[in-house]
């Protein structure tokens, strides 16, 4: 059942409210922005699906369009960040960190100064836009970069939150974010803490541990409902994928052994990358990966590839009884 | 600021005590670029002397100028400049890229105080110290911002990028210094990836451009002092240096932008060895 200490919306099972990850990027980076005047938003050409434009209509000044140019995006913010600002860099996924990678290592990762990098438009389920968009490896680009914090939160509030923690952390940040419109699952009650992993779901004595990130958590709750009856599951909604909430993924590893990892990213080097980096070294566990399967995606409705890709709640529950019977063996 | 006879001799004679220093930190590490921070060594000499508000006992200093090293390699003519202005002891320049300097082979922010940024990978210091120069006008502080470049990382993309910017924010208190020295790893720039016309290109990027030769300290100085007048668009101070300069037997020849003493592309002559021939040069070509 839902885990009631998570205080999450009371009709996520039943006509959720909708909205992107994306806007509650625009949100929080608003809030974020009255509280500490340091805090400046830039974007490449891309303001209004960033959602960047609320911040450029809120504080004007402290807004820095630099065109269509990416290494350009990094590094001025890179400078600005040095000097003393608190930049929130933004553009597609695909192209920051994909096409800037390099100048995100050097001038801010390496130089440790607290800019905060935006890639929106995530995963297969910008749709439409097709496979030059869809960025998918993303997480394991962010990941690997020392002084780094990478986040991928399940839904536009918890988005929110995680925009004006960062700006607060005063390092180097990550977020990754959605185009489409997906449940609203968290409420403005839901704590919130970089790098505490938090339940949404405990069955009885769970068989097997769901440890989901992004909107697809949505997906693992679906399947963890459907399954009640015969299998019973724990779903983890991992928003930090590094540092990962390590105690507690032991402890649930234990508890269950059995994982399934669900996200939107190649399930090479992205979140089920990283538990299984922790499980191998703590807590040897049977895993099933729920993710891009080494492939590009295309262009159809984000619905269409979440399905076709193997990432729908069919698939998950496929995932939990396939790991559910190599425990047993 | 007007510069005196007197001074350009003082400001003369500390770019020779660098680059000696320069010779001797490469012929211990056994590694590391000679043409170009022999060549920039007189810049680096008005710079440190003569041009730049800073304090060596205070790097952290809020009101100081800041130099944004953005070709990185030619970091050994900063170190021996900030030594020799008194920021660390002349001694730890023998320290270059040994394991556990605070000299790495390219200047990290962290690793030693009065380098303001990371650099190495080239191209990305121009935007750098665009956004460094935006956010202090945001907050209304007066220093000026020094980037140094090299003609090499103009053939990077995100150069552009950042001479575009600097255009369209109108930073009055950036100033690029670009060491035009015409070689790079592989060859003559011309050869590798024609640059030219590199004054007539950033002209029309909308930067005012000042073409200096990069040995003439009174020159460097007023040009300086030109870009203050300058107050709608960036300025690019142009800087014709050569490579491997004070040294005759090494000078304008790309196969030493690369490599130490000892190391050179004809003779096999011993580092130590080759130390010694090339302080003798330097003693012998002073200005």
């Amino acid at each position: 059942m839902i885990n009631p200490g998570a205080k999450l919306a009371e009709n996520i099972f039943d006509k959720p409210d909708m909205a992107s990850t994306r806007e509650g990027f625009g949100k929080g980076v608003v809030e974020a922005g009255n509280a500490d005047e340091r805090v400046v938003v830039l974007t490449a050409d891309l303001a209004e699906s960033t959602n960047a434009h609320h911040f450029q209509e809120a504080f004007p000044e402290r807004f820095v369009q630099v065109g269509v140019a990416e290494q350009n995006l990094a590094t001025v913010a890179a400078g600005m960040a040095n000097y003393g600002k608190i930049p929130f860099i933004t553009s597609y996924a695909a192209f920051n960190p994909g096409r800037n990678w390099e100048q995100i290592r050097t001038t801010i990762a390496l130089n440790d100064v607290p800019v905060i990098v935006n890639g929106m438009h995530a995963g297969v389920s910008v749709g439409p836009d097709g496979a030059t968009h869809q960025a998918l490896e993303d997480i394991a680009m962010m990941r690997a970069l020392p002084n780094f914090t990478v986040i991928s939160a399940c839904d536009s509030e918890e988005g929110r939150k995680a925009t004006i923690a960062a700006a607060k952390l005063g390092k180097p940040v990550y977020m990754r974010w959605g185009r489409e419109k997906s449940p609203i699952m968290t409420t403005a009650e839901t704590p919130f803490e970089i790098g505490k992993a938090i339940e949404f779901w405990r069955g009885e004595k769970p068989q097997v541990a769901i440890i989901g990130t992004g909107s697809l958590v949505h997906n693992a709750l679906l399947a963890a409902r459907e399954l009640e009856k015969e299998i019973s599951v724990v779903v983890l909604n991992v928003h930090t994928i590094k540092p990962l909430d390590e105690r507690k993924l032991v402890e649930l590893a234990r508890e269950c052994g059995a994982v399934v990892t669900v996200e939107e990213h190649q399930v090479h080097g992205g979140l089920g990358g990283a538990i299984a980096e922790l499980l191998a070294r703590e807590q040897p566990t049977p895993m099933e990966f729920v993710g891009m399967q080494d492939k590009f995606g295309q262009s159809g409705t984000a619905a269409e590839l979440i399905d076709h890709y193997g990432m729908g709640a069919k698939s998950i529950i496929e995932a939990i009884k396939k790991v559910s019977a190599r425990k047993s063996k | 600021m007007t510069i005196t006879d007197e001074e350009v001799k003082q400001i003369e004679a500390r770019a020779l005590e660098i680059r000696k220093t320069i010779i001797e930190m490469l012929a211990e590490a056994k590694s590391g670029h000679t043409a170009g921070p022999l060549g920039m060594a007189d810049i680096f000499a008005a710079l440190y002397f003569h041009v730049m508000k800073h304090d060596p006992k205070n790097p952290a200093w809020e009101e100081r100028d800041r130099l944004i090293l953005s070709n990185g390699h030619i970091t050994p003519v900063r170190y021996s400049t900030m030594a020799h202005a008194g920021y660390f002891p002349v001694e730890e320049c023998l320290t270059l890229r040994k394991f556990g300097s605070r000299l790495q082979g390219h200047p990290e922010r962290d690793m030693l105080p009065g380098v303001e940024t990371t650099s190495g990978p080239l191209g990305s210091g121009l935007s750098q110290a665009s956004g460094y120069a935006l956010a202090a006008r945001m907050d209304g502080k007066k220093f000026r911002i020094f980037c140094l470049t090299s003609d090499g990382e103009q053939e990077e993309g995100n150069t552009w990028e950042g001479a575009m910017f600097a255009a369209k924010y109108r930073l009055t208190n950036l100033l690029q210094v670009m060491d035009r020295n015409n070689i790079q790893i592989d060859g003559n720039t011309e050869d590798i990836m024609p640059l030219e016309p590199l004054a007539d290109k950033y002209r029309a990027f909308n930067w005012h451009v000042i073409e200096v030769d990069g040995h003439n300290i009174q020159q460097f100085v007023e040009a300086c002092d030109e870009a203050k007048s300058i107050k709608e668009k960036p300025t690019l101070i142009l800087a014709h240096t050569t490579p491997g300069k004070g040294v005759p037997s090494i000078e304008n020849d790309y196969r030493w932008h690369g490599n130490p003493p000892g190391k050179g592309p004809t003779d096999k002559i011993a580092a130590d060895k080759q130390k010694e021939v090339f302080l003798q040069e330097l003693e012998a070509n002073k200005l």
